[in-house]
């Protein structure tokens, strides 16, 4: 932070931006500009606390009368369930899981962040504020991201409290490590496999009131619409329509508010590291009512992650980047090194190149930098591994020198589960052989457009988790989701959603509401369609082709050219899925070929969202790095007297049909923060 | 790889169910197992047979979702998850049979996908600790000794997959009762609710139909955390503890 001021938050450090160019024209209308409707002021440090005992109480007598619907059961989900069930409301908790514990929160390897200060490095409350800030390349809102920050220790409170298993020191207390370009110890772990650990710990604390008779657990079922009732108080939404997944009933289930605890959209791409379920049907459908989605091209692209071995490849795996903290990176120097077996390449001849390139920070450079430059090593003719089309997409990371130095059992203490897993998958033993990895998509920070309460602009509907566009700006910081999850879930929002709820318990519905009625028939309708196009492609097959056009448009470099064609393409196989699809089997058993339809479905018009927003945006900012905005040196370039902005995008109708979406813009005024471009360096 | 697949299809859970064979080809060693098995379906979908259904999420072998029979073993020969599984493991020409986890209280839903909603209700019953959002103290205020931290991670990472039980010749899901008690049992978090957990889990364990532990060792075998078999005697110490005490 050297150079830097400390700012107390009363004063705007900044002007709104006015946007210059407009690459996107043609592609969208421009709306009103939207400001946070609820956004606190005051001291930075106290506006959290402040709008803790501003918000109105929900007295524990009422709270039974309140239904809540909370789709997903990943750490946002399950943490919201768990907390809002001991409450006392009246929960209802959503996954098309077999059971809550299997969301994928679960996979999350590295760790969470959390400012205890317990190295005694430096960190506070502050710092991780402004490190989450800074690693999101001033494009998040500074008040959340503050909040973010001020609960993370809690978490930890919370978690150890209910029996998460976090590595500890000697002497019994919490070990931390660092993790993901930050220079202070505030990452806490239990070894490679944190997101499980704490998932097991919100999973059972939301099964502890399922037995209380609080919670709902309404397994293997989809939401597949949002039922928004307009009360004569103006819309809110009201509840889910959901699809059993077993019996394929289509359900209607009401409440006075519904939660999206949905997590991300990677699997867009295709290939990426989220679940084979993982999808964004939840919360397009719910855009589609009329909720913003927020800045859908920020995507973050992990760079450690197992390469790509071959066409059927179904998903990419995640190495922790924890990695990075004893593996050292490097590509060959010569071109003619690289089918060579590495250990046969003498030190002079490996270009180490984020050490040689970022002295500083070297291997621990953000996520959007190592995974770029691995790319422009790769696009150099430098890659290593096997051919996949027509040139090595891979780069080495290194345990050598750490064994040589910590000793192999100290390396096998620290990551044996995850060496175990790249040998399992690649054959290779990395305590012999360099590894070999490659970028992936891992991470969204975009996500349905929420206030300071995490209420989008649809009243009664909250959206908490990676499934809100909320905290991580344009880059997510490692160790930062899991923070995320467990922040919105257990600490913000049932703080935020007592006050909506005190207005509540809203007018009675039944499932006879013509609101309902007609969201019902509209999922019916749809369903009923996926069977009868009858065509001659599976919905895999048109998944596989959208990932494909993402990965090469819209992926780690972005070009106004490349967006351009993305978006025709994508509209093309839009209408051929439409008229070509095959979907076998029937609605009324389990069908995955069925549920698969609908989440590409989803996915193709998100796609094309998010090449307009990427085309939009002509800057580079974290993950999103579009090739007309760079220095003379290759890195990325931000405008903010351009592009301080939230672009929230309201729903325009379908493409097809002339549809355009609507840009609405919510300037980001800085006033603990000031903005600098990134220097890693 | 050619291989010959043997597959359990049932249409739902009434129907009888019975073993179809379907030829692959083209399957590569690189390949998870899930990977040939979506090169199967994908073969299915184009000549207009429906596609045979399975469980998986994740595919790296933390979710605990995929949970297939494989040769009569579960998850099959190697010590991981199905979704981890690889097709260097077979041999070009193998005939393999795959089959759902076979166990009264993991019914048949479809195909190779089974109701283990069973595992949900035992963790209902007392796999927790009971610390309201908000309540929790300073979280280095009770250290807790290493080495039990230790235990109570190794045996934390079980991933409810249900391996152990479609293992057991008695049906038993001791392994699986046992990782939580130990875990739990083993940090100073969960002793306040050490005793009442123990005797509430093993009754609900027994109420779902799973069987007695029999002491064979399939559990621990098949498991593709390498939850070890000792924490069916720290489940049995427990319990007899407990009962000794009047819990």
């Amino acid at each position: 932070m050297a150079g830097s001021t400390l700012h107390d938050g009363l004063t705007p450090l900044n002007e709104p931006s006015v946007q210059k160019s407009d690459d996107a024209h043609g592609y969208y209308t421009l709306g009103e500009n939207i400001v946070d409707p609820v956004a606190p002021t005051g001291p930075i440090a106290d506006r959290w606390t402040t709008r803790k005992f501003e918000n109105r109480l929900v007295n524990p007598a009422n709270r039974r009368k309140l239904d809540v619907i909370i789709v997903g059961t990943g750490l946002a989900g399950g943490a919201a369930a768990a907390t809002l069930g001991e409450a006392g409301y009246n929960v209802k908790s959503f996954c098309y899981q077999d059971s809550p514990r299997r969301a994928h929160s679960i996979a999350a390897q590295g760790g969470i962040n959390a400012a205890k200060n317990y190295k005694e490095d430096g960190d506070s409350t502050f710092r991780l504020f402004y490190d989450t800030v800074k690693g999101g390349d001033y494009r998040s809102r500074e008040s959340n991201v503050y909040r973010l920050a001020e609960v993370s220790a809690n978490i930890i409170d919370q978690c150890v409290a209910q029996g998460v298993p976090f590595a500890r020191d000697y002497g019994g207390l919490l070990d931390n490590r660092s993790f993901g370009g930050v220079q202070v110890s505030r990452t806490f772990y239990a070894r490679g496999q944190t997101g499980q650990q704490l998932l097991i710990g919100a999973y059972q604390a939301m099964e502890r009131q399922v037995a209380a008779g609080t919670v709902q657990s309404f397994t293997r079922h989809e939401m597949l619409e949002l039922i928004v009732v307009d009360d004569g108080t103006g819309p809110r939404a009201r509840g889910i329509i959901a699809r059993d997944m077993v019996s394929g009933e289509i359900e209607t289930h009401l409440a006075d508010v519904v939660v999206l605890a949905t997590g991300g959209y990677g699997n867009v791409f295709f290939l990426s590291t989220n679940a084979m379920g993982s999808n964004v049907t939840a919360a397009w459908r719910a855009h589609r009512k009329g909720a913003y989605m927020a800045n859908p091209c920020y995507t973050q692209i992990h760079p450690t992650c197992i390469p790509v071995s071959g066409e059927h490849q179904s998903k990419l795996t995640l190495m922790s980047e924890s990695l990075r903290n004893d593996g050292r990176i490097w590509v060959p120097k010569k071109k003619e090194d690289c089918d060579k077996d590495p250990r046969d390449i003498p030190e002079e001849d490996r270009d180490y190149y984020l050490e040689r390139i970022y002295p500083s920070f070297g291997n621990l450079v953000p996520r959007d930098i190592a995974s770029r430059q691995a790319k422009n090593m790769c696009d150099e003719g430098r890659g290593v591994g096997p051919m996949v089309g027509d040139f090595r997409r891979g780069v080495y990371l290194d345990f050598a020198d750490a064994i040589k130095r910590l000793g192999k059992d100290a390396i096998e203490e620290k990551y044996d589960n995850l060496l175990d897993m790249y040998e399992r998958i690649t054959g290779e033993n990395p305590y012999e052989v360099p590894m070999r990895i490659y970028p992936a998509v891992h991470y969204v920070m975009g996500g349905l457009w929420v206030d300071y309460h995490l209420q989008s602009n649809v009243p009664g509907l909250f959206v908490s988790g990676e499934a809100n566009f909320s905290d991580h700006g344009a880059n997510r910081l490692g160790a930062s989701a899991l923070m995320q999850g467990l922040a919105d879930g257990y600490f913000v929002l049932p703080n935020t959603i007592r006050e909506y709820l005190a207005d509540g318990p809203f007018e009675k519905i039944d499932e006879s509401h013509p609101a309902v009625v007609e969201a019902k028939q509209n999922v019916e309708d749809r369903v009923a369609k996926f069977l009868s196009i009858n065509g001659t492609r599976s919905a895999d097959s048109y998944h596989k082709e959208l990932g494909n056009i993402m990965w090469e448009y819209c992926g780690m470099e972005r070009t106004e050219e490349g967006l351009r064609k993305a978006i025709d393409l994508i509209r093309e196989l839009k209408a051929d899925f439409w008229s070509n699809l095959k979907v076998l089997g029937s609605a009324d058993t389990l069908n995955q070929s069925l549920e698969k339809a609908g989440r590409v479905a989803d996915f193709i018009e998100l796609g094309e969202l998010m090449c307009i927003d990427a085309l939009n945006r002509r800057e580079s900012c974290g993950g999103h790095f579009r090739g007309e905005s760079q220095t003379e040196d290759g890195e990325a370039l931000r405008h903010d007297d351009e592009f301080a902005y939230v672009a929230a995008w309201e729903w325009g109708g379908d493409s097809l049909e002339g549809g355009q979406p609507v840009l609405h813009k919510e300037d980001l005024i800085y006033t603990a923060i000031e903005m600098k471009q990134r220097s890693y360096k | 790889m050619n291989l010959t697949l043997k597959i359990w299809r049932q249409s739902g859970p009434d129907d009888k169910g019975g073993i179809h064979t379907y030829q692959v080809s083209g399957i590569s060693q690189d390949m998870s197992f899930l990977e040939m098995l979506d090169v199967l379906n994908e073969q299915l979908n184009e000549k207009g047979e429906e596609p045979v259904a399975f469980d998986s999420d994740c595919r790296e072998g933390i979710c605990g979702m995929c949970s297939l029979m494989i040769n009569g073993e579960a998850h099959g020969p190697e010590v991981t998850t199905t979704c981890q599984l690889h097709m260097r493991s077979f041999n070009d020409g193998d005939t393999i049979t795959i089959e759902p986890w076979r166990a009264e209280p993991f019914p048949v839903i479809k195909d190779l996908v089974v109701d283990r909603s069973a595992f949900d209700r035992i963790i209902q019953s007392g796999g927790f600790v009971s610390a309201n959002t908000g309540s929790a103290p300073e979280a280095n205020s009770v250290p807790a000794p290493r080495d039990k931290a230790m235990r109570a991670f190794n045996v934390a990472t079980c991933i409810g997959c249900g391996a152990c039980v479609a293992a057991c010749p008695n049906g038993s899901a001791s392994l699986f009762v046992g990782a939580k008690i130990t875990h739990l049992g083993e940090l100073p978090q969960g002793q306040p609710e050490r005793w009442t957990r123990v005797v509430d889990m093993v009754g609900q364990h027994d109420h779902e139909g799973f069987g007695g532990c029999t002491n064979i060792g399939e559990c621990a075998a098949a498991c593709p955390k390498e939850i070890p078999l000792d924490v069916i005697s720290q489940l049995n110490k427990d319990l007899r503890t407990a009962l000794a005490n009047g819990h």
